[in-house]
């Protein structure tokens, strides 16, 4: 690495943990994702102060303040442009997006797509609950459609739920993968594979809420691994797709697109030249 | 009128129109070309219906001797390739008795124009084109106007020359020998508008619109960055932006919409980039949200909102000033922000430099609103002056110890650190947060966070910049924005009376400025507010910031008609009892 940190000894995960507490409940998934983002900057051996962690709106939202990188907690749905705006002009960091199902399906659905479609290098992860956990207890848009508990939707939502990694995929993401928060160490391999891919990564990470969702719990005993390796086709990707019980654990698709990545260095002296185009040639 | 025939040798207006690509709009930018080449201001703007191609059109121009920034009371001439849908335009481009109105040969103009009691003159504006192999009425029209006004035709052939270089010398021929013979068909009326050209040439003119020179006013602050969503009448400035700013190693992003656009903004400008948007009121409404992010994660953003006929999509491509209210009031929460207005369209380049100088300087949200009328408008203007505004920002430079990015105290700035500074990461925060930046809902945090973004905007030192303040008059006319050049002609005329008048036009909405506003008022008895909005928004916000012992009297207008100096000094005749 040829920036220089402040310390020379290796980075241990908890050296990118911040002291403040977070506001989870006891028992909640993203616990276990908090410790999956620490283990995986210190696999990369990242320095703190060249990270950025972006995130919008819920409970899994305040996880930039619970690491001791630069972050920015910004307002619900819009993590994503934010991200992508200091990429493109900060290319020397390592840009990563963080949230929930409701922050980055539903409000910020569309930014999603673009944010896929533009392919600027940094790695979206999304903590997976099927519910809004901050207002207590709402259908989220990967909730099932035959959930009865969620305070606004008391007969069901009744509306097919967001299927993300059919969406990523089908709008251009150039990594793909799901995680569970039940295996932090393999959520935190899937993370470093996922950064250090060019391009935008989507990582899914099954975090349960067992406050509002307490069914949830069983997610350890249904999750699985994937059989397969990861494709760079997305048409295999595609077929896979087809047959995902939505509880496949692993790395579906590592495409090869080009990243985004305009060219970006400031100069202030030709601003003036700029006016000859006004001048009139009297 | 004697007082028109004064006027008219050193001020002359024209209106040329004609429907689907008979091509006024090129008309009357080569026509306001040549006027600057050969030593003339002027202003160009435009109208035309909400047919994307094809349509009625109008290019309205005033060409003077001296700097101009408004339209006249009239228009001096008139001519129209042909009159499909001109009686659109009657409003807005008035006649008088000593106008000329021009039209194809056996085509009646609508009586909606010749009620004014104009003069008429056909001419074969078709036949004469037809004479020259490739031939153009627009070409011949521009001819006509030529030597209606005295306008030598060299400076229109070199126009000529310069734009069409690309079609060909067969273009440039016959746009050549039509624009020789329209000026050849005007018989009598030769040199009967006659503008006294100065044989002293210009030696700086730049012929520039409000929204490009608002782009360069924000590449000169130091923005280097721009995301955008396309919308009118906004979309002139990020299409100057995009080439521009890559000559200045900066970049232009193209967003999926206004959220995606102003949160690209506050990503880029966390990691250090000054940055900027543009827009216009629908594209402002959806920002609102994330400027007040801006404000309480202290990031500096410069949106500019360049206005168009409200509410809703409005009237996109004309002119109002209706989001006064919104820019002002439109952040939920107490969000203290920049709120400036560029008064002409020299104005939209320092006033544009001057927004990000300040929202970097004082770490907030600045929204800047031009409008419709001065960004769409093509002007012959003086070169403006360089000024010394970029932007500044306080940076946490060097790693410390326990940095505290919303430390509090002194003027309310606090250093800011970049990602890549060692020891100083912290989390910038859209929740109400404690110095450190951690997430605080604690009532002294809170109390103290507010104080802090107010007060580093209300304590800075505005100089004065923040308004533009006229003559010498008890009675005042307070006036904003595009609004001020017709009031400015007003007290030219008035003074013309012998009557003095006072304007004050403020540059900085927010935050207001009492005492610099007392002082300019000293002695006022009276004052008419003069704006283009419906709602009196400018006037009822002069009452909640600015109470006075004398009551203000409003004068508003809605868009898209321009408000003209006689109605101005109308107004001020009879309210200011003179």
């Amino acid at each position: 690495m040829d920036q220089t940190s402040t310390s020379t000894a290796a980075l241990k995960p908890k050296d990118y943990k911040s002291d403040t507490k977070p506001v989870w409940c006891p028992g909640c998934g993203d616990f276990s994702v908090l410790s999956a983002f620490t283990k995986a900057m210190a696999a990369m051996q990242l320095d703190p102060e060249r990270v950025v962690v972006i995130s919008g709106i819920g409970c899994s939202s305040r996880i930039p303040a619970y690491l001791n990188v630069y972050g920015f907690h910004a307002v619900h749905g819009r993590a994503l442009p934010v991200g992508i705006g200091l990429k493109i002009t900060r290319p020397d960091l390592t840009v990563m997006v963080a949230g929930g199902d409701g922050d980055g399906f539903s409000i910020g659905g569309n930014h999603f797509m673009q944010a896929c479609r533009r392919n600027v290098d940094m790695t979206y992860v999304v903590m997976d609950n099927q519910v809004y956990g901050m207002t207590k207890g709402q259908a989220s848009p990967t909730t099932e459609p035959d959930w009865e508990r969620g305070k606004l939707t008391p007969h069901g939502t009744r509306i097919n739920p967001f299927y993300p990694l059919v969406i990523a995929l089908a709008s251009g993401a150039n990594f793909i993968a799901r995680a569970s928060s039940n295996d932090p160490n393999g959520a935190a391999r899937v993370i470093t594979e996922a950064v250090q891919h060019p391009g935008f990564s989507f990582v899914q990470i099954l975090s349960p809420c067992i406050t509002f969702r307490p069914e949830q719990r069983d997610w350890k005993k249904i999750v699985h691994p994937a059989p397969v390796v990861a494709t760079a086709d997305p048409a295999v990707a595609a077929r896979r797709l087809m047959t995902d019980d939505n509880f496949f654990i692993g790395t579906l698709f590592k495409g090869e697109r080009v990243p985004f990545t305009p060219e970006f260095e400031p100069r202030a002296e030709s601003a003036h030249e700029l006016e000859t185009a006004f001048r009139m040639s009297a | 009128m004697e007082e028109h025939k004064d006027r008219a040798s050193s001020s002359i207006s024209i209106a040329l129109i004609g429907s689907g690509g008979a091509g006024v709009m090129t008309a009357g930018s080569m026509l306001l070309e040549a006027a600057g080449r050969a030593g003339l201001f002027g202003i160009m703007t435009r109208s035309a219906g909400p047919q994307i191609r094809g349509g009625e059109a109008a290019a309205m121009l005033r060409l003077a001797t001296f700097p101009v920034e408004s339209h006249d009371n009239e228009f001096d001439i008139l001519l129209a390739i042909d009159w499909l849908n001109a009686d659109r335009f009657r409003a807005e481009i008035p006649l008088g008795t000593q106008s000329l109105i021009i039209g194809e040969t056996d085509a009646e103009p609508p009586q909606a124009f010749t009620d004014s009691g104009a003069r008429t003159l056909e001419l074969p504006l078709k036949q004469i084109a037809r004479e020259t192999d490739g031939g153009r009425e627009n070409m011949v029209v521009l001819g006509v106007v030529c030597s209606l006004i005295g306008l030598p035709l060299e400076p229109l052939h070199q126009v000529l020359e310069s734009l069409l270089k690309r079609k060909g010398q067969a273009a440039i021929d016959s746009s050549v020998a039509c624009v020789d013979s329209g000026a050849a068909h005007t018989g009598k009326h030769q040199g009967s508008y006659q503008l006294s050209l100065s044989s002293e040439k210009q030696c700086d003119l730049w012929n520039i619109s409000g929204n490009e020179a608002a782009g360069l006013g924000a590449i000169r602050g130091g923005v280097r960055f721009v995301a955008a969503y396309p919308i009118t009448p906004a979309t002139e400035l990020l299409e100057w932006m995009a080439p521009a700013l890559e000559q200045v190693g900066g970049i232009l992003v193209q967003a999926e919409d206004e959220l995606a656009s102003v949160n690209q903004l506050i990503g880029a400008s966390f990691g250090g980039t000054p940055s900027l948007t543009a827009t216009s009121g629908p594209g402002l409404a959806l920002m609102t949200e994330s400027i007040g992010l801006a404000v309480a994660s202290e990031t500096p953003i410069v949106v500019v909102d360049v206005m168009r006929g409200g509410p809703s999509t409005g009237i996109p491509t004309k002119s109002e000033q209706s989001d006064l209210n919104i820019a002002i009031y439109g952040l939920h929460g107490d969000a203290p922000h920049l709120v400036l207005a560029p008064m002409s369209v020299a104005d939209c380049l320092f006033t544009t430099q001057w927004a990000i100088h300040l929202a970097e300087k004082l770490q907030t949200a600045a929204i800047v609103l031009s409008d419709q009328n001065l960004g769409q408008t093509r002007a012959i203007i003086e070169r403006p002056a360089d000024v010394a505004f970029v932007s500044g920002r306080s940076i946490q430079e060097t790693p410390m110890e326990g940095y505290q990015r919303y430390a509090v105290g002194g003027n309310g700035v606090s250093p800011m650190a970049l990602p890549g500074t060692a020891g100083c990461q912290y989390t910038a925060d859209g929740l109400e947060h404690a110095p450190s930046g951690i997430p605080s809902s604690r009532a002294e945090d809170h109390r103290q966070q507010l104080d802090k973004r107010r007060d580093k905007l209300v304590n800075h030192d505005y100089g004065d910049h923040w308004a533009l303040i006229e003559g010498e008059g008890e009675f005042a006319v307070i006036t904003w924005g595009s609004s001020l050049a017709p009031v400015r002609e007003a007290r030219a005329m008035l003074l013309s009376d012998g009557i003095d008048i006072r304007i004050i036009a403020p540059r900085l909405l927010l935050p207001v400025q009492p005492e610099r506003m007392q002082q300019a008022l000293a002695g006022v008895t009276g004052a008419l507010v003069v704006e283009q909005s419906h709602g009196a928004q400018f006037f009822h916000y002069l009452q909640a910031f600015y109470p006075q012992k004398f009551e203000f009297m409003s004068m508003a207008q809605p868009g898209p008609l321009p408000i003209r100096p006689e109605q101005v000094v109308a107004d001020i005749k009879t309210r200011g009892k003179y």
